[in-house]
């Protein structure tokens, strides 16, 4: 399977429970390969969790996932290459995720150089010393960093590693955890323009998760947007940069993103 | 056991001119590995009268420390100083831990970043406002529960007998925090230190967070100096804005004068965000000029 052919991704009537709570509801999305798509929502929506099912860290009680190329499902009914199952080792050499908090995904008694190597060991991919060399320069740290822990680092630095441990093993598809939420607004700014280079170099997919957001529509072609678990509205991303947005729980993100103002602040 | 406060009448309500809360050439160092001190805060000044002072910066840039300075909170290790650092006519520096314990919560309170780390988990929500309360008044236990539920009321909580009882993990983020608020607001304090009070909280609870915040400094002229990483967010919230870069304010912008920011990092700082409706690609980054630190 080349790594250069761009994969897309087709959730169906997702649903995901938790002790009985319903976290995501009949979640239902299609993202095209080589498309960049956004869920936004709040603390509890349920949007988190939808990444976390994609990838197989959270059950999801129904529904299905599935890997597709540009000309079809890969199911291998149409003749097309048959596409890995979620679950499968394969699923996950090409689906791979950027937590949120730089400070707690990466392991604090590692070196860079060894929580790199770790995903290549996995999937049994050989030539590490080279891989792990280019995986530092294409996120811009350089090789001077190998060899440092991770308390050695600033916060941008720490998450261009995981962004490097999430492609080193050359992906299709990148799942973004709110990826820049821990990080200072001008460090924001470089990981932000890191990721748009490295998508369109490697025409990698994007399914990224946030609650800023400015952040989503500038990475984002499509969004999503969920409330309490469920799909609110899908709409595009210059559809809402120019606020055309119809629902009303997306204006009232839209009015929260504005910034304060005085007497109009009273969202219930 | 109750500290009396001997030197601190409630300041009158009607008092204008007089600033609450001088700081002049503030500093605090820590010291640094192989001997030496690093300046975290280098020589900060500003006067807070009743208003909404913000303090903008990224990490580093000394804001927290600035915050912690003023109420006593800095670690142990570190040395701070300054030409003026008074309170309501105390000098802060100078004075007793006994005093300095009295003004503390009493008069000057602050309100921290994560309500899931800053409240007491093994307390309940009720009993730990009654706390703060018991400690800077004489008040019947009764007269306690009343003041707190009345309290939980003022913060916009629509149920407070049942916050009351319940413990910090039973509750959402957003009401974490303004249980947190209404904790530090129960002993009517004069200055209100918000340390990023609302980046741990979605953005439509934050804006809730910050009207009742708003709306506790209109009706009891309080002064308010709110911290925060978030530019935007602060220069439309408050009256004053101090830019902080490496420890040393940059510059100072009136409310809603944030286009007119002349300081080359408050300009990138604004040029770095991603902007709803406007297309910039790749985003403008920081290209930080040492001489800014100078």
């Amino acid at each position: 399977m080349s790594t250069l052919q761009p994969l897309g991704l087709t959730a169906d009537h997702l649903r995901v429970v938790c002790d009985g709570f319903v976290a995501v509801e009949d979640a239902c999305f299609d993202v095209a390969p080589g498309e960049s798509f956004g869920i936004v929502g709040e603390s509890g929506s349920g949007k988190s969790t939808v990444l976390r099912a994609l990838c197989g860290l959270a059950r999801a009680e129904a529904g299905t996932v599935r890997l597709r190329s540009a000309s079809g499902v890969g199911d291998g009914q149409d003749g097309l290459d048959i596409q890995p199952l979620p679950g499968s080792k394969a699923f996950r050499r090409q689906v791979q995720m950027v937590f949120q908090d730089p400070y707690g995904s990466l392991h604090p008694r590692q070196t860079v150089d060894r929580i790199l190597a770790e995903p290549l060991a996995i999937h049994g991919m050989g030539d590490a010393e080279t891989r792990i060399e280019r995986a530092l320069d294409e996120v811009g740290l350089g090789t001077g960093f190998r060899f440092r822990y991770p308390h050695q680092l600033s916060g941008g630095q720490r998450q261009r590693i995981a962004i490097a441990r999430a492609l080193i093993l050359e992906p299709a598809i990148l799942l973004l955890d709110e990826p820049t939420s821990a990080l200072d607004a001008s460090v924001q700014a470089e990981v932000l323009n890191l990721l748009e280079d490295l998508r369109r170099q490697r025409n990698l997919t994007f399914i990224m998760v946030s609650h800023d957001l400015a952040v989503v529509t500038h990475l984002c072609d499509r969004l999503m947007v969920m409330q309490r678990g469920k799909t609110v509205e899908q709409l595009a991303a210059t559809d809402l940069a120019q606020r055309r947005a119809t629902n009303p729980y997306t204006l009232s993100l839209m009015h929260a993103s504005a910034g304060f103002r005085r007497g109009a602040a009273a969202v219930t | 056991m109750v500290c009396v406060m001997p030197l601190t009448p409630n300041l009158p309500m009607t008092e204008p001119i007089a600033p609450l809360l001088i700081v002049e050439d503030l500093r605090v160092a820590f010291p640094a590995r192989g001997g030496g001190m690093l300046e975290a805060v280098r020589g900060v000044s500003f006067t807070l009268g009743r208003e909404r002072l913000g303090i903008v910066g990224e990490s580093g840039s000394g804001k927290s420390q600035t915050g912690r300075a003023i109420l006593g909170l800095t670690a142990p290790q570190a040395r701070i100083s300054a030409r003026r650092l008074e309170f309501g006519g105390v000098d802060l520096l100078n004075c007793t831990p006994q005093q300095r314990r009295a003004l503390r919560g009493g008069r000057i309170a602050m309100v921290l970043q994560d309500p899931k780390f800053s409240l007491n988990p093994v307390m309940t929500i009720g009993a730990q406002i009654a706390e703060t309360l018991l400690a800077h008044t004489r008040v019947s236990k009764a007269e306690a529960r009343k003041r707190v539920l009345a309290s939980l009321e003022s913060v916009r909580i629509d149920d407070p007998e049942r916050v009351y009882k319940l413990y910090p993990h039973e509750v959402s983020g957003g009401m974490g925090q303004r249980a947190m608020i209404a904790m530090m607001l129960i002993a009517e304090p004069d200055i209100l230190i918000a340390d990023e009070p609302t980046s741990a909280l979605d953005v439509t609870v934050q804006l809730q967070v910050l009207s009742i915040l708003d709306a506790l400094v209109a009706e009891r002229g309080m002064g308010l100096v709110l911290i925060s990483h978030d530019l935007r967010l602060v220069s439309s919230f408050c009256d004053r804005v101090l830019v902080m870069y490496a420890g040393r304010v940059v510059e100072e912008l009136a409310a809603g004068g944030l286009h007119e920011a002349k300081h080359p990092y408050t300009r990138g700082l604004m040029a770095c965000l991603p902007q709803l409706g406007q297309s910039t690609h790749p985003l403008a980054t920081l290209d930080r000029q040492p001489e800014w630190a100078l």
